[in-house]
């Protein structure tokens, strides 16, 4: 990234604009490009520092061999790509591929109807039940991650409540198992799917809802053909907040699922601490952070497009009427 | 609303899902005995245990100094870069560059720093942890004093230019002071995501200098003393005090 530093003296006239007519000179004086480079460079030089040039060197490590002893031998190669489709690997990205798909699917469907009863409130209940959801994710998450350990123990409130309700004789165990990674990375992201959804849901026109009934829609019809569609926007951003985090912990799966559930974050954190391997943790991270960023370019273009339809159709509607 | 029937259920479900940890670490916190499950009485034992463990006291100093540190650099760099990308850029290629260190997954940035630290030769401590910290809270304030300059009237930084007024004055003066809640929105941010953010250190701390999460995290895999549910309860009192603050400061919540 380059800001101009030379004075305006120096520099070239630019050419004039044929195609496009003059934009009107908004901050009149040269001193005011000039000012440019204290104001942006600091912080562009700082993030090239510590956020493109680390991203940088992961993505030129992932290219190259690993030393004998840890480290980076400067020989081109594409194993480590290669690697990624050895069964042993694949079975992880298969395994965090489903663990993250589930938990996405059911934080929607926790978090849809939870929502929808957030836009029914009075908009003083709406602020209560809005910091309530925010509450938990504002608490240290390893503390968070904690407290399932300790609800989901052999000996914890769970257990102890299955026995005294009669329901089972023995503990069951449940920590340490794939199913306690699900809860916990539920528990964990499940205010970030509720908010886009309330944010989508509150912004909808309820007349429409209310047309659907007087025109002899039930309720689930409505919430069916009228309420979940317009949503969708919302939905598809809730999805991918929930399955980019749930997609690279490493945390979760090995404090509540005892490091049995081996997920892509454990395998890259094992990379770079365990095996030393960078180059191949480094293929790793640059092959998971491309397809979630991907992801999410893939989301808000869908968004878009389908905010723009509902527009074009909006505005069809208003020229018809009049 | 004759369909609330259907949404009113889960709505109260979900809140115990969420509720119900946070329960139980704060009635076990004041159990009387050192088996977690057994209750045996009320006491306040692990409290004054958990304010003499040297660990934790050396662990949160750690964090504070890392937090504070980082919310100073990521204020200046971040409010320094929001004006200059409002005023001087059209295109949103620098607005992305500024704000993709929010976006990318954080292990990414964890082992892409200590590979530049590790490749620089940098001996890892406190203040690795504190300028990674700062290169993604310069993200969020950056985005938030942005959110902020876009609601001002550029009107009265021309007056007070035709007034005489040079530009650092100005800025000083006449932006600054309106820019001034987004900034506190911003160091709020950044301070409580810099308190939380495990992570990032985890790949960039020193065993010698761990912050507060990585303490926790110690305490955890390690077998749990009853002691860490005294500090869940700390640290989530601090955490609703801090949230309301901010939302008072902010209403965070309108902005949805």
């Amino acid at each position: 990234m380059t800001v101009p530093t030379g004075t305006v003296q120096n520099r070239p006239a630019p050419p004039p604009a044929a195609s496009r007519p003059a934009a009107p000179a908004r901050r009149p004086g040269a001193g005011a490009r000039f000012a440019a480079v204290p104001l942006v460079g600091p912080g562009a030089l700082y993030i090239t520092l510590l956020v493109l040039v680390p991203v940088a060197l992961i993505t030129v490590y992932s290219f190259f061999e690993r030393g004998r002893f840890g480290g980076v031998v400067w020989t081109f190669t594409l194993d480590n790509f290669a690697r990624l489709f050895d069964p042993l690997y694949l079975s992880v990205v298969g395994n965090s591929l489903v663990i993250a798909a589930i938990v996405t699917l059911l934080a929607l469907l926790i978090g849809y109807p939870t929502a929808l009863m957030i836009t029914r409130l009075s908009p003083k209940w709406r602020t209560v039940a809005l910091i309530a959801v925010l509450l938990p994710f504002w608490t240290n998450f390893l503390i968070r991650t904690y407290a399932w350990i300790l609800l989901l123990n052999n000996a914890g409130w769970i257990n102890q409540a299955l026995q005294a309700l009669g329901i089972t004789d023995e503990p069951i165990s449940m920590l340490y198992t794939p199913q306690a990674v699900v809860v916990g990375l539920l528990y964990m992201y499940l205010p970030l799917m509720i908010l886009p959804l309330y944010s989508a849901l509150a912004h909808q026109d309820r007349q429409l809802g209310e047309a659907a009934t007087d025109l002899g829609a039930s309720p689930f019809r409505v919430f069916r053909t009228v309420t979940v569609p317009l949503s969708i926007p919302g939905i598809l951003t809730g999805c991918v907040f929930v399955f980019v985090p749930a997609m690279s912990n490493f945390v979760i799966p090995e404090l509540i699922g005892g490091g049995k559930t081996v997920l892509v974050g454990n395998l890259i954190r094992d990379q770079f601490l365990k095996a030393r391997d960078w180059p191949f943790g480094a293929a790793l991270a640059l092959v998971l952070t491309v397809s979630l960023l991907l992801l999410l370019v893939l989301q808000s273009r869908l968004s878009k497009r389908l905010t723009e339809g509902k527009r074009q159709a909006e505005g069809k509607k208003v020229r018809r009427d009049a | 609303m004759r369909e609330s029937r259907f949404i009113r259920v889960p709505f109260w479900l979900t809140f115990a899902f969420l509720y119900l940890p946070i329960v139980v670490v704060v009635v076990i916190s004041f159990n009387d005995s050192s088996n977690l499950f057994v209750w045996k009485g009320f006491t306040l034992d692990w409290y004054g245990v958990l304010f003499s463990d040297q660990a934790i006291l050396q662990g949160l100093v750690n964090t504070l100094i890392v937090a504070t540190g980082s919310t100073a650099i990521a204020c200046v760099l971040g409010t320094l870069l929001a004006v200059g990308i409002q005023r001087h850029t059209r295109g949103g290629l620098i607005r992305a560059f500024a704000l993709a260190p929010a976006l990318l997954p954080d292990l990414l940035l964890g082992i892409g720093i200590l590979s530049v630290f590790s490749l620089l030769g940098f001996t890892l401590g406190l203040y690795s942890v504190l300028l990674s910290h700062a290169a993604f809270s310069i993200a969020f304030v950056t985005a938030i004093v942005l959110a902020r300059l876009s609601q001002l009237d550029p009107s009265l930084e021309e007056a007070s230019r035709d007034l005489g007024a040079g530009p650092v004055r100005t800025f000083t003066r006449v932006t600054l002071p309106q820019l001034a809640p987004g900034i506190v929105a911003g160091a709020l941010l950044s301070f409580t995501l810099s308190i939380d953010e495990f992570v990032i250190a985890f790949f960039t701390s020193a065993p010698t200098t761990p912050t507060l999460p990585i303490v926790i995290y110690s305490m955890v895999r390690f077998g749990v003393t009853p002691e860490i549910n005294a500090l869940a309860t700390v640290l989530l009192f601090v955490s609703v005090v801090a949230v309301l603050g901010a939302q008072r400061l902010t209403r965070v919540t309108e902005a949805l």
